[in-house]
């Protein structure tokens, strides 16, 4: 019971990190994507105004994540830690440029350091969610032995199940950024805006769920128990309410209403890890270690269930008065194009 | 100790670069604590300078509580980074030691994520809420963030009180068991080092920042906004610097007591001695402190407050448990060094502003006020290096060393180097921003909104 519970909490964390901290990074791939320096101009603009003001609310959901494992399932976080370090730690490279492009943000006052700012932010944006993908990947796809393996760095995540994974974080991230920017250029009233990352959030929906159409061939031939446990029972009914929410999105995308695409996106998303973890029990390492075997005694699961619901109890209020400004526009920021003919720096 | 004995409870890692995994710990370390000083005491620095600005209704401090704040999110954005980063190492690099004793130290960090996380919720509201919610609520929301500074270090301590002082657990047929997080987290070892650090923030926060108007005094700008901006932290760095010489005291008799072969490492003291000498000063080069001014039974008077005690010396422990003694010994000289050249400071500057009721006026003062902030870094560096590298060989002191608890993976070097180069380049990127910030020009505030906002 108390696994369970712990594992839900993990799962919580997981599915907020890779929605929201998904989100920033995805902005970082349209950063990258969005052309040349007048042509690219507004849309840089529009994502910086976006994502400046709740990044590192965002990102302190990865070291929750982080702390909920190691004291929850201590078994399983040293093996995967000695085994996946190389993906692990392309990822924590990623999040230092991410946070050094975040410090610098508004602040490149010249065309040249612009695109030193934007590259550093785009490279990090796809660094930070393939690696920690194919973590994800591995570990789902049973890479990890226990007593860990630390003398196959490449091999244990470089199988197709784990690189797919990577590309489908990469992805997701980018469709729920377009999701979530085209929402917040309604509010800015900025219409071209609006429309350029409408554009944006369908192209990013078809190829995602493409991609989850193949996945399922990927899966069949690289990992077939995961194969079998999310196309059978219970993972089965989430593979189909992840298809479900991403159809609605692409519905309330045509027919423009944003605000309810931004949850519809991130269910789907959330469908999928959820998928993951229910194809796997009651495995926490497919074939080496259960739940069970991975986790703490209840002497640690309870006092950290406790904590969580202090924390629960703390944050919701916290992160709604944080939401509530942003989505009233009260933090918002002046939006000014990057790298076009006015380098001025927004507050 | 009822989990001994515990000499072959973990087995050795084959690991040929423990010293270079020892050392990328110790450098995202070195980059996050002086973070950690902006993220725990500077919030509170602003936070009265704006309420400075309520009670006076004058703008300068509200211009200046706004710049401040700016700095602060940059630094608190590089501290979510270096902070990542240390939980990311905690398992890369300590693998085994993690899977061990997750479970019996990891409460403490789970509460401490909680606080991290309404620091950085409340931090952005209060950066970027400036003129966009009500003056009062803006204030309102500075609280949470004083408060979760000082509860999520008081948490991270906590766990390195535990490092050094293990409970909470048992040891039996070599598995870690019947575990008592509560136990661990209450582990009264932390105390001293929690003043101890609280403290140093604030002396390494207020004289980074007050050494930033020093030197725009020293160039002439003496309005009245480079004079608050350089009075509100240099008083508070200046009545925490003498306050840190007590605490030391009290951290030195704690770990005299819990772990006297640290001790004996900060002292260089070879064999166990009644009436132990201390050594002033000097530096430790080939077994021996050379230079120093050794002082007869000034050691067992400090420790224990009895000249005639015994202390006990390296010798007390095999050689193979024996701390490096040179690097501690130096550290720790280091950081006694610049605690009380601080104080001293401090102490002319107390004693001129409340003899005399104004600022020094020799351009020595500022000079020294210039240099004092970058040398409470140092002190601050040196004081971790010495606590954590007295505690090797141990990982987990005398259960679990470091040669147990270290990853089996390759290629530790070039992750080293790797985090080395991108490390420089982060903090190249912040002096240059902080530099850039500091050239703006400031904002103007209106004075009418003060009566409109009540």
């Amino acid at each position: 019971m108390a696994v369970d519970l712990t594992l839900a909490v993990l799962v919580l964390g997981l599915v907020m990190y890779s929605v929201l901290g998904g989100a920033d990074f995805g902005a970082g791939f349209w950063d990258l994507t969005a052309g040349g320096a007048s042509r690219g101009a507004r849309v840089r603009g529009m994502l910086k105004r976006s994502m400046s003001p709740v990044w590192e609310a965002n990102h302190v959901w990865l070291i929750f994540v982080l702390v909920v494992f190691w004291t929850g399932f201590p078994k399983a976080f040293g093996p995967v830690m000695e085994t996946l370090y190389v993906p692990i730690f392309l990822a924590g490279v990623g999040i230092i440029l991410r946070g050094t492009a975040f410090a610098l943000r508004g602040e490149a006052a010249t065309i040249g350091e612009a695109r030193v700012l934007g590259a550093t932010f785009a490279l990090s944006s796809v660094l930070v969610p393939f690696f920690l993908g194919t973590t994800i990947g591995a570990v789902a796809s049973g890479q990890v032995s226990v007593p860990a393996d630390p003398d196959s760095p490449f091999s244990s995540w470089t199988n197709s199940t784990s690189l797919y994974i990577g590309a489908l974080a990469v992805a997701t991230s980018a469709y729920m950024a377009a999701v979530f920017v085209a929402a917040d250029a309604v509010r800015a009233k900025l219409p071209d805006m609006v429309e350029a990352f409408r554009k944006r959030a369908l192209g990013a929906a078809l190829v995602t769920g493409a991609m989850a159409i193949v996945g399922i061939f990927i899966l069949r031939d690289d990992a077939r128990f995961l194969y079998d446990g999310l196309t059978s029972g219970a993972g089965l009914v989430v593979v189909i309410a992840s298809a479900i929410a991403g159809l609605i999105t692409i519905a309330l995308l045509w027919t423009r209403r944003f605000a309810l695409a931004r949850f519809s996106s991130a269910t789907a998303v959330a469908a999928i890890i959820v998928g993951l973890v229910v194809a796997e029990r009651p495995d926490f390492l497919p074939g080496e270690l259960t739940l069970d075997q991975a986790a703490a005694g209840d002497s640690t699961l309870v006092p950290l269930l406790v904590a969580a619901v202090i924390a629960v109890a703390i944050l919701i209020p916290s992160l709604g008065y944080l939401f509530k400004l942003v989505l009233s526009g009260q933090l918002d920021q002046e939006f000014h194009p990057i790298g076009a003919s006015d380098p001025e720096s927004t507050r | 100790m009822d989990w001994l004995p515990v000499a072959d409870a973990f087995t050795q890692v084959d690991q040929p670069y423990l010293l270079e995994a020892r050392q990328m710990q110790a450098l995202s370390f070195g980059i996050h604590i002086p973070l950690v000083c902006f993220g725990v005491a500077f919030p509170a620095i602003v936070l009265f300078m704006e309420g400075l600005y309520h009670r006076t209704g004058n703008v300068v401090y509200r211009q200046i509580a706004k710049r401040w704040s700016k700095v602060m999110l940059i630094l608190f954005a590089v501290g979510v980074v270096s902070g990542t980063i240390l939980s990311f190492e905690l398992g890369l690099l300590w693998p085994r030691f993690m899977e061990e004793f997750g479970e019996v130290f990891g409460l403490a960090f789970a509460l401490e994520g909680l606080s991290f996380f309404i620091e950085a919720i409340f931090i952005t509201i209060y950066v970027y809420g400036w003129d966009r919610i009500s003056d009062r609520t803006h204030f309102l929301t500075g609280i949470p963030i004083v408060i979760s500074g000082i509860t999520g270090s008081f948490l991270v301590i906590t766990v390195n009180g535990w490092m050094n002082n293990p409970s909470g657990f048992d040891i039996v047929n070599n598995e870690v068991t019947n575990v008592r997080p509560l136990e661990a987290l209450f582990n009264d070892f932390f105390w001293h080092e929690f003043f101890h650090m609280y403290v140093a923030g604030f002396i390494v926060a207020g004289f980074l920042v007050a050494g930033v108007y020093a030197v725009a005094w020293l160039r002439g700008k003496r309005d009245h906004y480079h004079r608050a901006a350089l009075i509100v932290p240099l008083t508070v760095a200046c009545i925490a610097a003498p306050v840190q010489l007590l605490l030391g005291d009290w951290a030195g008799r704690t770990v005299a007591e819990h772990q006297p072969v640290k001790l004996a490492a900060f002292e260089g003291l070879e064999e166990t001695t009644k009436g132990a000498a201390f050594t002033l000063g000097g530096i430790y080069i080939d077994g021996e402190i050379k230079g120093g001014i050794t002082i007869p039974d000034m050691l067992s008077l400090l420790a224990f407050h009895d000249p005639n005690a015994t202390v006990e010396g390296l010798d007390s422990v095999p050689e193979g448990e024996q701390p490096p003694v040179g690097v501690v010994r130096n550290a720790f000289t280091a950081m006694i060094f610049i605690g009380s050249g601080l104080a001293l400071l401090a102490a002319a500057y107390l004693f001129t502003w409340f003899r005399k009721a104004r600022l020094p006026r020799t351009r020595w003062f500022y000079r020294l006020v210039a240099i004092a902030g970058p040398a409470a870094v140092v002190a601050l560096i040196a004081g971790w290096i010495t606590t954590e590298v007295g505690r090797q060989p141990w990982v987990v002191y005398e259960v679990m060393k470091t040669t147990e608890a270290v990853t089996g993976a390759e290629g530790v070097p070039i992750g080293y180097a790797t985090l080395a180069v991108v490390y420089l380049g982060l903090v190249s990127v912040v002096f240059w921003l902080l530099r850039r910030l500091a050239r703006q020009p400031l904002e103007r505030e209106l004075p009418a909104k003060v009566e409109a906002a009540g």
